[in-house]
């Protein structure tokens, strides 16, 4: 590979996709649109989510729990209801977004196992706050469980941990496929870099062969890995730059905890990025235009890594045949490595499945990508 | 090294390319010396195009031997494509790029030194007289710009063989007459040149032609053996109504052929002498009385009409 032509061809790259108004529109807005459309609706400091309480015993020990919910300050009573229907009553009128159910023989049963039931009932209708609001009930809970176990092991002087919980039991009305935030959002830098690095790749051949500079391009000595590492050149930074974007958003507007190393995410974004960039490069390479090129990138990125990766459907819900299939999907890898670098923190001894399956579908890939292009018409 | 005068710098033989039933190019065998002005010309589909593809490595014949610049170009279509220089017929630059992008891209393709490509591109510039527009996107140029454009960005690296594809198609009168002095300086430095042109005077100036039809060569020799070789006699008659001229002579006994080349009519003829009278004698009888007729040296494109048969290149 000789660099003057490798940097030319990059520069060259890099010019027409500066000049290109839905290139740039593509590299630029899609992150932002995406990181927006994801965020659309969320207040994010939510605070005094109103509740409605529906304690059917009434005894000392359900009180505590009711009043654990009121003095976190992040849930405020609107009703204290004596009903089921009055809780749907009122998240129908939108007077509540969040209910708890105490049952009638909650402290009998605390006393009797050391273990009882709490039902928290969410609208999920905005599923931002409903994350966010079950976030926060999960806390008041863990909150009460440490009252009573610390209680409890001071009355029968046994370890703390060992006794007393209540159990919560989150139920979500109106829409029961509820995943967490925090879940998903990792899992976007898979579908942006995906649709980002495919869709502009997959124009960069096909637009040579479109607009008929490609028989003079293949006259010259330039060879085909020239052709193929110059033209990804600009699409690889442009991928890792959008990929930046999308994390910071994610940790600091967000705020998706982030426990992994930094190092690591940035070794499998960039094997990522380059898998999306050869598919996307051998689709143009086969495809001689533009629109059958992204229609084609469309359906061979986007669709796998929203559908098949675990992004937003658990893999592990999916019917048998499907779940191997999964394996197939190169973002199945990627996310599963996100998802565990920002919520787990696990390091390569805890990736180091995932990641191999990158490293063998990028080389594969790339491989695969070198050979494609033919220098004749 | 010095270039011998006689040295074949392409050579071809047995050359054939089909695209699915349709036989573009068969069997040709060329021969161009080094620095030569060569003219491929032809009526549409004859395979010009084909040819030239073929010659700049970038379409691989079924069939044949292709030496450029004593490289070959089907076995090793890399190492001759650092020979060679092609100017495909669509123009083939980036639109989005300026004059100065496309001409720098091209020199880094070719491998010419950073330094030796901003003097030829100022030299080259200077030349074709595009310098002022160094910065303009190229898809804002002319016809005649765009093709001095890609002629530069065919010379930045000094080729030793030159292919264009009707370089001056679509290009006014005074940018070709700028082109081919350009075309003669070249030759002048030992650059061959391989050309195919639709346009009859710029077939006269090339040192040799080669007359395609349907994917053969018809014949090949320099222009003037060319019309010397051309059957029958030229006359051309003038009038204020060509086309009724025309009407009224083709067919009559002795006429090869009638073709209108502006305000006259080029009548081929077996006889001159015996045939003037009897020709003159039906226009008139067509009522046409303004006609002259007057003995006339055969141009290209009479010779390429009588040597090709009825297909006729520029018919209106
Ligand atoms: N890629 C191709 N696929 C199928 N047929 C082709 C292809 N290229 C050329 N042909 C056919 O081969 C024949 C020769 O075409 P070619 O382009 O070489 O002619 P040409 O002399 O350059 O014509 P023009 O003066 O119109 O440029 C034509 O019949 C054409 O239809
Ligand atoms: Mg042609």
């Amino acid at each position: 590979m000789n660099i003057q032509r490798l940097l030319a061809m990059a520069y060259k790259e890099t010019l027409q996709i500066w000049r290109d108004p839905r290139s740039l529109a593509v590299a630029l807005l899609m992150p932002l649109m995406q990181m927006g459309l994801l965020g659309y609706g969320v207040s994010l400091d939510i605070k005094h989510v109103p509740l409605c309480v529906y304690d059917q015993e009434n005894s000392q020990a359900s009180r505590a729990v009711v009043d654990d919910f009121t003095a976190s300050n992040w849930f405020t009573i609107s009703h204290t209801i004596a009903s089921e229907a009055g809780i749907r009553r009122a998240m129908d009128r939108g007077e509540c977004a969040a209910a708890v159910v105490i049952p009638v023989d909650f402290s009998r049963t605390l006393a009797a196992t050391g273990s009882a039931p709490v039902q928290a009932i969410f609208d999920a209708t905005d599923v931002n706050t409903t994350n966010i609001a079950m976030g926060y009930a999960q806390g008041v809970v863990a909150q009460t469980n440490a009252t009573i176990a610390a209680r409890w092991a001071a009355s029968h002087g046994v370890q703390p941990s060992l006794v007393g919980r209540v159990d919560f039991e989150p139920s979500v009305w109106f829409n029961e496929t509820l995943e967490s935030r925090n879940f998903i959002i990792p899992g976007v830098v898979a579908v942006i870099l995906a649709l980002v690095g495919a869709q502009l790749t997959s124009l960069t051949i096909s637009r040579e062969w479109e607009r008929g500079t490609m028989e003079q391009l293949i006259s010259t000595p330039v060879t085909p890995l020239e052709v193929m590492f110059g033209k990804l050149i600009p699409y690889f930074a442009i991928g890792l730059l959008d990929a930046a974007f999308c994390l910071a958003v994610a940790v600091f507007w967000f705020h998706v905890p982030f426990r992994g190393s930094i190092g690591i995410l940035f070794v499998t974004t960039a094997l990522f990025d380059l898998v999306v960039l050869g598919i996307g490069y051998l689709i143009s390479v086969r495809i001689r235009n533009q629109l059958g090129a992204s229609q084609v990138a469309l359906l061979l990125t986007m669709l796998p890594t929203t559908l098949l990766s675990g992004y937003t459907f658990p893999i592990d819900q999916m019917p048998a045949a499907i779940q191997v299939l999964t394996y197939a999907v190169y973002s199945r890898y990627y996310v599963t490595i996100l998802r565990t670098i920002f919520l787990k923190g696990g390091g390569l001894t805890d990736l180091w499945t995932p990641v191999l399956g990158l490293v063998a579908y990028a080389a594969i890939i790339i491989w695969l990508a070198a050979r494609a292009f033919r220098k004749h018409l | 090294m010095m270039a011998e005068v006689n040295e074949i710098a392409v050579r071809v033989h047995g050359l054939s390319k089909s695209f699915g039933s349709v036989r573009a190019v068969r069997d040709i065998d060329l021969a161009v010396a080094q620095g030569e002005i060569f003219g491929l010309v032809g009526p549409d589909g004859a395979g010009k195009t084909t040819i030239m593809r073929m010659l700049a490595a970038v379409l691989r014949p079924d069939a044949g031997e292709i030496l450029v610049d004593g490289v070959d170009v089907v076995a090793e279509a890399e190492r001759a494509k650092l020979h060679l220089s092609y100017m495909p017929q669509r123009f083939g630059l980036y639109e989005d790029l300026t004059i100065a992008e496309n001409i720098f891209f091209y020199g880094a393709l070719f491998g010419v030194p950073r330094g030796e490509r901003i003097a030829r591109s100022q030299e080259l510039l200077e030349a074709a007289g595009l310098l002022p527009f160094r910065r303009r996107l190229a898809g804002q140029l002319s016809g005649g710009m765009k093709q001095k454009l890609g002629l530069i960005c065919a010379l930045i690296h000094t080729p030793r063989v030159l292919l264009l594809d009707e370089p001056t198609t679509g290009v006014d009168p005074v940018s070709r007459r700028d082109f081919w002095a350009i075309l003669y300086n070249l030759r002048e430095g030992g650059v061959t040149i391989v050309l195919s042109t639709a346009y009859m005077d710029e077939a006269e100036r090339c040192s040799r032609l080669a007359l395609l039809h349907g994917g053969e060569i018809r014949h090949c020799d320099t222009p003037q053996h060319l019309k010397a070789a051309m059957p029958g006699a030229l006359l051309a008659i003038a009038s204020a109504h060509p086309r009724d001229v025309r009407e009224a002579v083709s067919g009559k006994p002795g006429v090869l052929g009638a073709l209108l080349m502006g305000d006259r009519v080029h009548v081929r003829v077996d006889d001159a002498e015996r045939r003037i009278p009897e020709l003159r004698a039906a226009i008139a009888d067509q009522g046409i009385a303004d006609a002259v007729i007057t003995p006339a040296e055969p141009g290209i494109e009479d010779v390429f009409v009588a040597l090709l048969g009825e297909e006729k290149p520029h018919e209106p």
